[in-house]
């Protein structure tokens, strides 16, 4: 009960700020611009004899759209908290540390998936010309929502370290950006290396899901990643009430 | 109702409190006296369960803060120094987080708020932003959140701090109405205003005690003397000698427009230097005995701790 109170309030901090709705307008308008040219790239190439789906395109662009913006919602959660000094507050209420971060994790994902529920408007305009296969579709998000899932929670922890939003934002889309990229650079890297690598890329991990596939070992992942965040930010905030530190 | 016994905290290298014990006993209402940057406010973080000491035991209620965390924070309303919002929730919708947190039962709710918004006279701006608030009210918010779920103890940092005067005597009032038969432990670095709320007053300077009592036995430890004030028409230096040959008077001090004489306790100074100067013929323009003020007993208390030098 605290855990869904605790989520409220930062639902009813996130949509009275003019921030959330800054950040709403962009990822919806860079959404429906990336819908707008995959699907004049699809049309134009021939559609039905390209490798790659519409919608293969279209959620790898949702992915990196989530990587600009998640870093933007999730940098307030702890940061602003302890800049305001109501963490200190927060602490002298009969509250588990582990209700304020779900609270937190639970609000922010709830965000993130309103924002991607805002994108099924693509495919349920196509729908109305064109059969769209559901199925790999769902796929495809439940991808989207379990990287959203890890990004929140990697903003999550370092929010946690910091009271300053902007370094809690630069420091994630730093994390974030190396799980990216790590796999990028190929010839430098040994095989033995990129082998070990590629299991580590949040990014690839999402290809299969782009494609409509579910596979258990992504799953696994994304799911280990995010936990492993939340138990660090449990951990960051334990460390610093030990030192004394707000 | 609350026991601390031998409580240290330390940050780094600083010990911000070294070793203090206390007690404040049931429907208490104890002022925690200190200049600044005395320990105070660790010491009430550590009370509220904001940290762990480094050593030391705390008792809330008669529990371990360290073995029932979520307990004791129950017993306890918060007062944070600056009293801590969000700008952008609305105080009733601020106050209804604060009640579900504390686990007030849905039923209770509305009721609990209510109660809190009446006490604190915040019904008026009860669907204001807090941000937009002016500094008193906020101040009020905090007190709100406090009382909310009617928590037995109540520990109030600072509660006047940065306020103008008539927001201060606002708030002093409302700590005394609110008091009921809850324990309220006070901090404040004014003298003044601990003695017109509080009943005893614990001093601390440095990060340990160096008093603690009413302010009365305060006093006391002073070696009850007293002053008294004497102007008169005569020669300046013969009369300050003849009234250093007073009996009872310890020690003559010139002041700006008079005489100031420390007195022993139990002796009749103001008859026995009036009856003195009446016999040389002096006439008396003024005399008056002065307490020593409480001021004088708290700078004194901090400044080196041994009230007596």
């Amino acid at each position: 009960m605290t855990v869904l109170a605790l989520a409220r309030k930062e639902l009813a901090l996130y949509f009275t700020s003019f921030l959330f709705y800054a950040l709403a307008t962009v990822f919806l308008l860079l959404a429906g611009y990336f819908f707008y040219t995959n699907l004049g790239f699809f049309v134009l190439m021939g559609g039905v004899n390209l490798q790659r789906g519409l919608w293969q395109y279209q959620l790898l662009d949702l992915q990196r759209i989530l990587l600009v913006l998640v870093p933007l919602f999730t940098m307030r959660l702890f940061a602003e908290e302890r800049k305001l000094g109501t963490l200190e507050l927060l602490w002298t209420y009969p509250v588990r540390d582990a209700d304020i971060v779900a609270g937190k994790f639970v609000a922010c994902l709830a965000v993130v998936a309103v924002l991607l529920a805002g994108t099924a408007l693509h495919p349920a305009m196509v729908a109305r010309l064109y059969t769209v296969r559901v199925a790999p579709l769902l796929a495809g998000y439940g991808g989207l929502l379990l990287l959203g899932a890890a990004f929140v929670a990697c903003g999550l922890f370092v929010s946690a370290l910091t009271d300053s939003q902007l370094v809690a934002a630069a420091a994630t889309y730093g994390i974030l950006f190396f799980f990216w990229i790590v796999t990028w650079n190929e010839a430098a890297i040994s095989d033995t290396a990129l082998h070990l690598l590629v299991p580590l890329s949040l990014f690839d991990r999402f290809y299969p899901f782009a494609r409509g596939a579910i596979d258990t070992r992504d799953v696994t992942y994304l799911v280990l990643f995010t936990t492993a965040c939340l138990a660090f930010t449990l951990l960051a905030l334990d460390t610093r009430r030990w030192r004394g530190l707000r | 109702m609350i026991e601390v016994r031998e409580l240290s905290k330390s940050f780094g290298a600083v010990d911000a409190v070294a070793g203090v014990s206390f007690r404040v006993c049931r429907g208490e209402i104890v002022g925690f006296l200190g200049p600044n940057g005395a320990g105070k406010t660790t010491t009430m973080r550590i009370l509220a369960g904001v940290f762990p000491p480094s050593s030391g035991t705390v008792r809330i209620a008669g529990r371990d803060p360290l073995r029932e965390p979520l307990e004791c924070r129950r017993a306890v309303g918060y007062f944070p120094e600056y009293a801590p919002f969000y700008p952008d929730l609305r105080v009733a919708a601020y106050l209804r987080f604060v009640a579900r947190l504390k686990r007030i039962p849905r039923a209770h709710r509305a009721n609990a708020v209510a109660e809190v918004l009446a006490a604190c006279a915040l019904e008026g701006v009860a669907h204001r932003r807090v941000g937009t608030l002016s500094k008193g009210y906020r101040q009020r918010v905090g007190l709100a959140q406090a009382l909310c779920g009617n928590p037995p103890i109540l520990i109030l940092d600072e509660p006047t701090i940065g306020l103008d005067p008539g927001q201060v005597v606002e708030i002093r009032d409302l700590v005394r109405r609110l008091r009921g038969d809850r324990t309220v432990f006070f901090s404040s670095h004014i003298l003044s205003e601990v003695a017109t709320v509080c009943e005893r007053v614990i001093v601390i300077a440095r990060g340990r005690l160096v008093g603690e009592g009413t302010p009365d036995q305060l006093s006391a430890r002073l070696g009850r003397r007293r002053r008294v004030v004497i102007r008169v028409d005569g020669p300046a230096d013969e009369v300050t000698t003849a009234l250093a040959a007073v009996p009872g008077v310890l020690r003559v001090e010139r002041r700006e427009g008079g005489l100031a004489l420390e007195a022993a306790e139990g002796a009749d100074v103001v008859r026995a230097a009036g009856a003195a100067m009446q016999q040389r013929g002096w006439s008396i323009l003024e005399l008056r005995e002065e307490a020593i003020a409480l001021e004088e007993i708290f700078l004194r208390l901090v400044s080196d701790g041994d009230p007596r030098s």
